[in-house]
């Protein structure tokens, strides 16, 4: 027995540590060995617990207190006040619109429209203890099926819970499940793709971190409802902290005979090994990720034949993503009509969002499937910052559409969301207030996904690129109506010809895009403006004589020289040099430059001018 | 001379990318070297041309010497719509570099990479294996100084 | 591991260590620690408290720490916390009073009326 009466636990996810929590954990080390307190207080390091933004973050019990924004400067004065004096720091809690502080994490808003299923312990256990898993229930679910039922029984109760894959394609869990056990053909593997390439998208790789045994412990499942003897699991190289966890879950579940032979006496052997990619993007789709696993280039191929039939190495072979898998043990042990209970008709359970962009409380929630969007960005993402209006959320990333303040009220479910044009995909939320320009963002995902093409089929490869330029076209404001319709036409026949999900996807952020917001196309094209003030050629600088004392700060920086004037007549700016670095209007003391949209006045009398010139 | 990274993997095919990451982390500058795609063509008995192949596919290999650290900005749209544009000029600056060169000290090579998964962070970029994010200058002066000060 | 009683010893030890986060104890031992509390010996009787606990294997106490009382003639203040019971607070507490209020109130459930300031409902 131990004298701890404290337990401090500190977010170590990747959103705490890179707001410095490792220096937390040293400094509150050193103080608490200064004043004896080092035999009281564990500190144990967790998994995200979901406010990214508030980090560094951090839970202490036995009260549960919630610490967000802690700093090295704060951990003397815990120590002091909240660890010997019980006295918890108010000044670390967060507040409700500044008025009472919220103590414990049940009282913030942020949590209380969540329902953790999969999340369910991260953020509570260290993820580097296979003990404390296995003290929360974990791996009891694999003992339930490995014991008591046969792999047939397993599929039935994951086919009444409802799950469906969790990796963008919504694809039923236990059909695909059936394929591969029904297959004759040995050995059969299982992979667990981790290579979560959407960019705004870090479920997986929070799951990984935090709770890695459960995503082995539905591994593992999965493997003996369906056959298979041995797996993979492949996350991305950007994900070091998740390798180095899922490495380490492997070792210690081997170590305590929860990988290898007659498994719970019950004759199912297991191995599991852990491989990296090594940045690309398109290796997070099956056939791509097949060939990478087994050293070759990471392109996709022709489905069918599907992995279920001709996977790795040519045998039966269950690709499932990290979520799907995490959701496993919990629908094992508590039955398949628990899950159920949760979501909409045809979306059962809960989801893992990743809240990015312009909301106020980034970072990892897990809502119950058939929440609206507005009860998704507003009540648990708490909506933007103050004086921001919303514009647009971006869901299932590059391969994803645009909906806008008129969707806000559609549920969250695989088929309610592809109707309007987007889609639920792995789980990125991307909110986007209304200093964003669509035909720029559009644009962006679009470079993204061309970047990432892995050039193996023409559509994919020279259409997108060409989509791209059209595009850029329209944002130096070179558009015209009938590129726009070029555009749409385009992006339909990527979406039928292209041979992978990468390419029958790419179009959909400029798809969705045109449909919600032509009228900002039209805008660029038309009057060659950028209404959110993003396209550079689209917009101009001005400065307004009854602002400007004359100071003459903008034009010493101006990195063109463009700007003239004295501190009588006050300063000007010459359009036509003016290259629209944005210098002046952050270096002007009073204010009185600004940016507008459209061409200046000056430049479109000019360019009439030229253009008369030219054809008379 | 990989002898210990070989001990770790079988001759197969399917270790071909692990060997690859391994090579390129033990090496002081980050990189495969033409001398190294031959030793491990020869180990896995697989064409030069195969890992050739793999070696351009995947972006993260580099057949370039690179520095010492490697400082990868996000340039993914999350990372994009928060200012990664802003902050890419401020390292661009501060290092006095191309994207894709090494510092003259042969300190820092600056790169551009695909969404790092700390988004709610953003912006954020790596160096070697530590991430850093809501990045400013002020921020961004002081990471490098830390590096540059050699207690990283 | 081949049964699943093999994974329930594995449990149950690793509950043990847990416990601090799990809302289920018998009894709460709060200790006031203001600063006149602490200048009166408050952290020399935590210590005894949870030695104390600590070596007869009391799973389900949890000894906590509290702010100033405002009782500082009577520092240091323990309160025993029982679910469904009286809180009893005990005044101008020893390190040796504490082995006994361990001994006696917790192990026993009998009250060591001669420390006791205050028996509340709350
Ligand atoms: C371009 C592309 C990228 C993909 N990336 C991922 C990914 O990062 N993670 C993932 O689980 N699935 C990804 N998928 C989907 C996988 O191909 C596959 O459908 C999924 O892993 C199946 O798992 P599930 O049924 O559990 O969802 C991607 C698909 C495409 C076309
Ligand atoms: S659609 Fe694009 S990414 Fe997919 S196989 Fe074709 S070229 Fe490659
Ligand atoms: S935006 Fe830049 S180039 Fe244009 S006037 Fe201002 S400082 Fe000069
Ligand atoms: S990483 Fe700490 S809350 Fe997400």
């Amino acid at each position: 027995m131990s004298l701890k009466h404290i337990d401090v636990l500190l977010c170590c996810g990747s959103g705490c540590v890179s707001a410095g929590a490792l220096k937390i954990r040293e400094k509150l080390e050193q103080v608490l060995t200064e004043n004896h307190l080092q035999d009281e207080v564990n500190i144990i390091e967790t998994g995200c617990m979901g406010p990214c933004d508030y980090g560094p973050v951090m839970l202490i019990y036995p009260e549960g207190v919630f610490y967000k924004h802690v700093k090295v400067e704060d951990v003397e004065d815990m120590v002091q006040e909240h660890f010997i004096k019980g006295r918890p720091l108010q000044r670390l809690m967060l507040h409700e619109d500044e008025g009472t502080p919220l103590v414990t994490k049940s009282e913030i808003p942020f949590y209380r429209k969540q329902k953790k299923v999969a999340l369910a312990n991260c953020g509570y256990i260290d993820p580097e203890k296979i003990g404390e898993y296995i003290a929360v229930g974990g791996y009891e679910a694999l003992g339930k099926a490995l014991t008591e039922m046969t792999p047939e029984q397993v599929i039935d109760v994951i086919k009444r819970s409802g799950l469906r894959g969790r990796g963008g394609g919504g694809f039923p869990t236990w059909l695909k499940w059936q394929l591969v056990n029904q297959n004759p053909v040995q050995p059969k593997y299982i992979i667990c793709n981790g290579d979560e390439g959407d960019p705004g998208a870090f479920m997986d790789r929070s799951l990984l971190e935090g709770d890695p045994h459960r995503v082995l412990e539905g591994m593992l499942i999965a493997a003996y409802s369906t056959g298979a003897s041995s797996g993979y699991f492949y996350i991305r190289a950007e994900y070091p902290l998740a390798i180095k966890r899922i490495k380490k879950a492997v070792q210690d579940a081997r170590d305590l005979g929860l990988l290898g032979d007659d498994i719970f006496g019950s004759g199912f052997s297991f191995t599991a090994e852990v491989r990296t990619g090594a940045g690309a993007f398109v290796c997070g789709e099956e056939t791509a990720l097949i060939s990478s696993i087994e050293g070759r280039r990471g392109q996709p191929n022709p489905k069918p034949p599907y992995p279920s039939t001709f996977g790795l190495w040519g045998k039966p072979t269950l690709v499932n993503n990290v979520e799907t898998l995490a959701n496993l043990s919990a629908i094992i042990q508590k039955g398949p009509d628990w899950f159920a209970s949760m979501g909409t008709e045809t979306s059962k359970g809960t989801k893992v969002f990743a809240l990015t962009g312009d909301v106020k409380n980034t970072g990892l929630v897990e809502v119950p499937m058939g929440i609206t969007l507005q009860e998704l960005i507003f009540e648990v993402g708490g909506g933007l910052a103050a004086g921001k209006k919303f514009k647009a959320v971006q869901l299932g990333g590059p391969s994803g559409g645009c909906l806008t303040s008129e969707h806000l009220d559609t549920r969250i479910d695989y088929e309610s969301l592809r109707e309007k044009g987007a889609m639920m995909g792995s789980g990125g939320v991307i909110v986007m207030d209304d200093s964003n320009c669509m035909v720029n963002v559009a644009k962006y995902f679009l470079e993204f996904s061309l970047e990432e093409s892995c050039g193996k089929c023409t559509p994919c490869r020279v259409g997108l690129k060409e989509m791209h330029s059209i595009l850029e076209k329209i944002t130096r404001g070179e558009g015209t109506i009938e590129l726009l319709n070029q555009l749409e036409v385009l992006g339909k026949s990527i979406k039928e010809l292209s041979l992978c999900g990468l390419g029958q996807a790419a179009p959909n952020p400029v798809l969705s895009t045109l449909r919600y917001f032509r009228s900002e196309y039209e805008e660029h094209i038309l009057s060659r403006s950028c209404p959110s003030l993003v396209c550079q050629e689209l917009l101009h600088y001005h400065i307004d004589k009854e602002k400007c004392i004359g100071c003459s700060l903008c034009a010493r920086k101006c990195p063109v020289q463009c700007i003239f004037g004295s501190r009588e007549d006050k300063y000007e700016i010459t359009q036509a040099d003016c290259v629209k670095c944005g210098t002046c209007q952050e270096v002007c003391p009073v204010g009185a430059i600004s940016r507008f949209p459209g061409v200046s006045a000056d430049l479109r009398q000019d360019t009439a001018a030229e253009f008369t010139k030219l054809y008379k | 001379m990989y002898e210990e990274i070989y001990i770790k993997y079988s001759p197969e095919q399917e270790n071909l990318i692990s060997i690859l990451h391994d090579i390129q982390d033990s090496h002081p500058q980050h990189y495969i070297s033409e001398e190294a795609i031959r030793e491990v063509s020869e180990y896995l008995r697989i064409p030069v041309s195969h890992i050739q192949g793999v070696l351009t596919f995947y972006t993260m290999y580099s057949t370039r010497p690179r520095g010492k650290y490697i400082i990868r900005l996000c340039e993914s749209p999350p990372c994009f719509l928060a200012g990664s544009e802003k902050i890419l000029a401020i390292l661009l600056r501060v290092l006095g570099v191309k994207l894709g060169e090494t510092t003259g000290d042969g300190l820092f090579t600056l790169e551009l990479c695909a969404c790092l998964g700390v988004c709610g962070n953003a912006p954020v970029m790596m160096i070697s294996d530590t991430v850093y994010g809501d990045l400013n200058e002020e921020k961004i002066i002081s990471i490098i100084e830390k590096y540059q000060g050699g207690q990283a | 591991m081949k049964t699943l009683e093999e994974l329930r010893k594995i449990r149950e030890k690793a509950q043990q260590e847990m416990k601090l986060r799990s809302a289920s104890h018998r009894i709460k031992v709060v200790v006031g620690m203001g600063t006149s509390g602490i200048a009166m010996g408050a952290r020399e009787v935590m210590k005894v408290l949870l030695q104390e606990i600590s070596q007869r294997q009391l799973t389900d106490v949890l000894v906590t720490q509290t702010g100033e009382k405002g009782l500082s003639s009577l520092e240091p203040v323990v309160d025993i916390i029982e679910e469904g019971k009286p809180v009893v607070t005990y005044g101008n507490v020893t390190p040796e009073n504490a082995r006994k209020i361990v001994a006696e109130h917790i192990v026993n459930g009998k009250v060591v009326s001669d420390f006791v300031v205050a028996a509340e409902n709350k």
